[in-house]
């Protein structure tokens, strides 16, 4: 209280005494006068820290926001993983013929920013003759047609790994990996400090430059707190193996799209699974081992 | 000599098919009402839908044309009807009726003979990409819709390879990102 009686007595009223109240007056208005929701929204917790009851009004305050905006009725799921799943995902690259068809369909599901649009899913182009080599790799093609001969194509995404560098490197503990093996982000906690994507070997994190520009039909209502949400500027977003889908027990977009049917996913402690077979039976490699990122998404020779 | 030696690898293999293929590939199969039909595959019996066969249009049933006639075996080159099948298939080796039925057109045939439904085509193509249905039946070769921990659709070989020039055909890709120069 002192504060309050050395302004009432203006003697003894000092610079440093004159610039607290100021502060504090300024904060103390800028709080009241901003709408309810937006006090929340900066109220907001960690999501890993959230009782149910907080996850529940989150949610609800997001669908609200989310359909007023978009004019659709958006659904924001937090359903957790189901017990006994640990994802793996597995490319055949001798049969990807580099049609990109995931690419646009990865962004069609997971809502990214339109104008420039932004491609979770990279698909590298590298020659036969080099092998894997990510310096002459070219992710720029632009052919009439594909596969291009002497060519083979590389799609690159978040690899899910298992000692994952942008999780250790996230000051503030906006991303973690779920029980279920998905390296999520807290789009509300992330600051947007961009450190993971400097620790990522992969390029597989993006950055939301400027506002997020959805086109309001296209848009996909069904969505993920932690996976397909619209976004904010200033934040970091990657591919989640569509967390809104794969929980529900369905394929990534990406896999169900794939004309040649490159793409394989399932749970790796099922020893049924596709993806186990895969693992026991082909010829399969992981990008930058030496790195000890220890992926979760295997490259694998399917012929 | 060369007709003898021919004849013995073609009952040899015969007899093998005839031994080894119902332990390949026992299934059942059940239809639902969109055509889709229910099969059991593998060792494991799993249950995959399959949809149904990719015909051109209007032309099946073949017996529609097929039943009133005359069978002719002979190798020669279409010119009244089916000019637009082009075989690029092992064509040096292989004719119509090497998998189409000549007795019963509306049926395949595997190289034993056994009739074969066009719903199951696959198991006519395992015959000679025995390593390609295993995977197939693994859910390893082809394109998967469905369920990851549940039900899964399935292809028929036929619905992206054409069983008559099989490879794959190329696409045009969708266009390429932006280069972060380019973007104002």
């Amino acid at each position: 209280m002192s504060i309050f009686k050395n302004i009432l007595s203006p003697q003894k009223l000092k610079r440093r005494t004159f610039l607290k109240a100021t502060a504090v007056t300024s904060a103390t208005a800028a709080f009241i006068a901003c709408t309810k929701e937006d006090r929340e929204e900066f109220l907001q917790n960690n999501f890993r820290s959230m009782s149910k009851d907080e996850i529940a009004k989150v949610i609800q305050r997001l669908e609200e926001k989310y359909t007023k905006e978009y004019g659709k009725k958006f659904s924001v799921s937090a359903k957790e993983a189901i017990p006994q799943t640990f994802f793996g995902y597995a490319l055949d690259i001798s049969t990807c013929i580099g049609c990109r068809q995931c690419v646009y369909a990865c962004m069609e599901e997971n809502n990214q920013t339109q104008e420039p649009q932004m491609h979770w899913i990279q698909v590298l182009e590298m020659e036969k003759e080099k092998g894997i080599d990510f310096l002459h790799a070219d992710l720029y093609y632009d052919h009439e047609e594909v596969p291009q001969e002497g060519h083979f194509y590389l799609p690159v995404q978040c690899q899910q790994c298992q000692n994952p560098p942008c999780v250790k490197s996230c000051p503030v503990g906006a991303t973690w990996t779920t029980t279920d093996g998905i390296v999520v982000v807290d789009y509300d906690w992330c600051i947007g400090c961009r450190c993971c994507m400097a620790a990522c070997p992969y390029g597989a994190r993006h950055y939301n430059w400027g506002k997020v520009k959805l086109n309001a039909e296209n848009v996909n209502p069904k969505t993920h707190y932690l996976g397909n949400r619209p976004r904010y500027k200033g934040a970091v977003e990657k591919c989640t193996f569509c967390i809104q889908r794969v929980r529900e027990g369905r394929y990534p977009a990406c896999v169900e799209v794939c004309p040649v049917g490159a793409r394989k996913f399932g749970n790796l402690l099922d020893k049924d699974s596709e993806i186990r077979y895969i693992l026991e039976n082909k010829r399969v490699l992981i990008l930058k081992e030496e790195l000890n990122t220890q992926p979760k998404f295997y490259y694998f020779y399917g012929t | 000599m060369r007709t003898f030696g021919f004849k013995w690898i073609f009952l040899t293999s015969a007899l093998i098919c005839l031994l080894f293929f119902p332990l390949l590939v026992t299934s059942t199969q059940t239809s639902d009402s969109e055509g889709k039909t229910q099969h059991s595959v593998g060792k494991e019996q799993m249950d995959i839908q399959l949809p149904p066969p990719p015909f051109s249009e209007d032309i099946f049933l073949c017996s529609g044309c097929h039943a009133d006639m005359d069978i002719n075996l002979q190798r020669r080159e279409l010119k009244e009807f089916h000019e637009d099948i082009i075989l690029k298939h092992d064509e040096e080796n292989r004719w119509c009726m090497d998998c189409h039925d000549a007795n019963n057109r509306d049926m395949l045939h595997s190289a034993s003979g056994q009739l074969i439904d066009f719903k199951e085509s696959y198991k006519l193509c395992g015959q000679c990409h025995g390593p390609k249905l295993r995977d197939w039946r693994a859910g390893i070769h082809g394109r998967r819709t469905g369920s990851w921990n549940g039900q899964k659709e399935y292809l028929l070989c036929a619905h992206c390879h054409d069983p008559h020039s099989p490879k794959f055909k190329k696409m045009k890709p969708e266009p390429p990102p932006k280069r972060p120069g380019t973007i104002k």
